[in-house]
């Protein structure tokens, strides 16, 4: 015979599920129709034999040169590079409204690059290329910090991206 | 026939149980170096509390270099010397009460001295300001030789005490021949044979790639080879920390609350979901590159099937709680939880960590969702949401623990029984300050493992609220763990002698064990352990394949 306290568990057990179950409907949702992505696999810098990180960074498309570079009607790339402790480019300006690919490394350790109020969120990796899109529909000036540790001036890594 | 009868107990022999002098001694100065870490660990903690409020001592301290040095400490302190010393106390007195049998006392000892060690050794490193890497050590970040070498020790450590669990385990099988394993000694192996395949990344890291690359023994390293393997580790060492805590939630607290545990087969599924659902550290690394999106797909929907065993555990312990509430003439809907013994600070303390596990679990989840995951990655979102996890669910479990704990190992009574109450609640309201202030800090841009009373630029728009805040709840944390040094130091001197204390708090179920039928192979830890590493295999078996041969073309960096 079942117990009260039994029926309780059961009945709990489900609702679990059945709330766990929606979290990821939702999450699915939201990366295959909202087409929320993050960065995947866009490729590695591998030094040559007797090469540095440094100098196959900065040999590489387009790493060889870091700054702001239109693609198209409204479109941009952003080529930043992560640095003890600064970024490359450190101010950026744009458009409103441009439709912005971030493509992103590092040329020492690991650092990131994360802009508050946007949804720019991506580690920069050494020889990793992060890409991650995001467009600027608000005006203002916006700021890039790195949210990775990087030593002892970690904390003064930043650069102010300006949207006008 | 004994095997027929349903064990009603979750120990093997219910009627007594002297705890031998030769264990009695590790444990407890296990336990107490363990708690002396955490002396250190939190003195840190209250200093960068301040930092986040714009008040900068840390400068100030002697042999402090950076900030970063004593975050260094905080964590390494914290997160790997206490919760290691205080679950190697606890767990091996869990399996020896419960199996009613000695663990190898040789085995207890070298699990001591291993922690000992690696914690000097850890500690020079760190102190010596030759490795200021945090907790996570990605390399191409280089420390000191020795700081690796002290981690190894450490893990080490609590290798052995799950060496001499499996031990007396095995020898208790053959006495016991087709008997179910009681539970109490169930759950506290089932959390070691987690946490030893769980550790395996961050042996393979330290030992194959760090520590000959800080002995110059390879030409550099593979920072997103090491990220993986340390969060495959980073992960599941929550539930290290945790698991310890639902082991006194679910088999010491109900008991204490005058309740009983409800099931004890839903415990046991917990607890072998928690060794099964292994391979979920991807979630980590959501936002790094490199990373297909199929590893970060697995990892994230094993992660929300890992929350299903906490949410079990939540009825478990809700559950025994209620019951313990009626029977001391709780009413209503929730009138029972008033009456459970709050004048207790072992209930009161563990209730209140309960409680602020709440909020932590629910903010893991968001964590764990990869569109959330951007919002929130690396901002102080993140110690927001593990300050009440580990901060609190297990810190301030341990506080609860040691209340009945110190007693039992020491034969003297508490001392400041009242004063250990309200410890409970400053801790508890000073944790979710603390938390409501690094939360809405991150969700507004704010970095974590930053100095930001140093940063160069203006705080952005509600920072300021958000770190006084911090510092606010930082600091009663901080006064809170003081009062519980206090009590624990004047309970060693002066606490009163009585008689020893009998036996350990442990529960009765309502439901026991079944003794045949197929929850049998709850028991077979071997089957889990093989679907635990089929489950590895295919999450991280493709990642790792093409990491193999690692490429170690970062040079070590020492800008620290």
């Amino acid at each position: 015979m079942e117990t009260l306290a039994g029926k309780l568990e059961k009945g709990y057990i489900w609702l679990s599920v059945i709330v766990l179950v929606a979290f990821i409907a939702a999450i699915t949702y939201s990366s295959v129709v909202l087409a929320i992505v993050v960065p995947g696999n866009d490729g590695q810098i591998v030094p040559k034999p007797g090469e540095t990180l440094f100098a196959a960074v900065t040999r590489t498309k387009p790493f060889d040169q870091p700054g702001v570079r239109q693609t198209g009607p409204g479109t941009y790339d952003v080529v930043i590079l992560g640095q003890a402790w600064m970024f490359n480019p450190g101010a950026i300006e744009l458009p409103v409204g441009a439709e912005v690919t971030f493509l992103g490394t590092s040329i020492d350790i690991d650092h990131g690059l994360y802009i508050p109020g946007t949804t720019v969120n991506i580690m920069l990796l050494p020889g990793q290329i992060a890409k991650q899109k995001y467009r600027f529909t608000r005006p203002g000036e916006y700021r890039m910090i790195c949210h990775e540790y990087c030593g002892m001036l970690h904390h003064q890594m930043t650069g102010t991206l300006t949207v006008k | 026939m004994p095997t027929a009868e349903a064990r009603v107990t979750i120990v093997e022999n219910p009627s007594g149980y002297t705890l031998p002098e030769s264990h009695r001694r590790y444990l407890l100065w296990g336990i107490l170096f363990g708690f002396a870490a955490l002396a250190v660990g939190v003195f840190q903690g209250f200093v960068q509390g301040l930092n986040y409020g714009g008040i900068n001592i840390f400068s100030n301290l002697p042999g402090m270099r950076t900030y970063y040095q004593g975050l260094t400490l905080h964590a390494v302190l914290n997160v790997f010397v206490f919760p290691f010393a205080l679950s190697n106390g606890w767990l091996a007195l869990a399996v020896a009460r419960s199996l009613g049998r000695n663990l190898n006392g040789f085995l207890l000892a070298l699990s001591f001295w291993l922690l000992i060690g690696g914690s000097v050794l850890g500690g020079y490193a760190i102190l010596a300001g030759k490795a200021s890497v945090l907790y996570t050590f990605y390399p191409p970040l280089r420390a000191e030789w020795t700081f690796y070498a002290g981690a190894v020790l450490l893990v080490l450590s609590t290798w052995t005490t799950s060496a001499a669990q499996i031990l007396a385990l095995s020898a208790w099988k053959k006495e016991h021949r087709g008997e179910r394993v009681p539970l109490l000694a169930f759950v506290s192996i089932a959390t070691y044979v987690m946490w030893d395949i769980a550790s395996m990344g961050v042996a393979i890291e330290v030992l194959g790639l760090l520590l000959p690359w800080s002995l110059n023994l390879l030409p550099g390293s593979d920072p997103l080879l090491s990220r993986a393997l340390f969060w495959f580790t980073g992960h599941q060492i929550v539930y290290f920390w945790l698991l310890p805590l639902y082991v006194s939630w679910y088999t010491m607290i109900p008991r204490q609350v005058g309740g009983k545990l409800f099931s004890d087969t839903l415990a046991r599924i917990a607890f072998v979901m928690f060794i099964v659902l292994m391979p979920v550290g991807f979630h980590h690394q959501y936002v790094d590159p490199g990373v297909n999106g199929y590893f970060k797909w697995s990892a994230g929907i094993l992660t929300f099937a890992i929350f299903f065993p906490s949410l079990l555990t939540a009825f478990s312990v809700m559950y025994a709680l209620e019951i313990g509430g009626r029977a001391r003439g709780g009413k209503g809907i929730l009138g029972w939880f008033w009456r459970i013994p709050w004048r207790d600070p072992s209930v009161s303390a563990q209730v209140l960590a309960m409680i602020t596990f709440l909020p932590g679990g629910i903010t893991g989840l968001m964590n764990a969702s990869v569109d959330m995951n951007r919002l929130v990655h690396n901002t102080t979102f993140i110690p927001g949401h593990f300050h009440m996890t580990v901060g609190s669910a297990v810190a301030l479990s341990y506080f609860g623990l040691a209340y009945w704990l110190i007693p039992y190992l020491t034969g003297r009574e508490l001392w400041g029984k009242k004063l250990a109450v309200w410890q409970s609640w400053i801790y508890f309201v000073g944790v979710l300050v603390f938390a409501r202030g690094e939360i809405s800090g991150g969700l507004l841009g704010m970095p974590r493992r930053t100095a930001i009373s140093m940063i160069n630029y203006a705080p952005l728009p509600g920072w300021k609220l958000a770190g006084a805040l911090t510092a606010i709840g930082g600091s009663m944390m901080f006064l809170a763990a003081i009062l519980f040094f206090v009590i624990l130091a004047m309970t060693l001197w002066t606490g009163r002698k009585t008689r020893p204390v009998v036996d350990l708090p442990f529960t009765s179920t309502v439901q026991g064990a079944a003794v045949s039928g197929n929850q049998l192979i709850l028991d077979k830890i071997s089957y889990w352990v093989f679907l635990s590493l089929a489950l590895v295999a295919l999450v991280y078996g493709p990642f790792l394949l093409t990491h193999f041969p690692p490429t170690l073309s970062a040079p070590p960096f020492m800008g620290y």
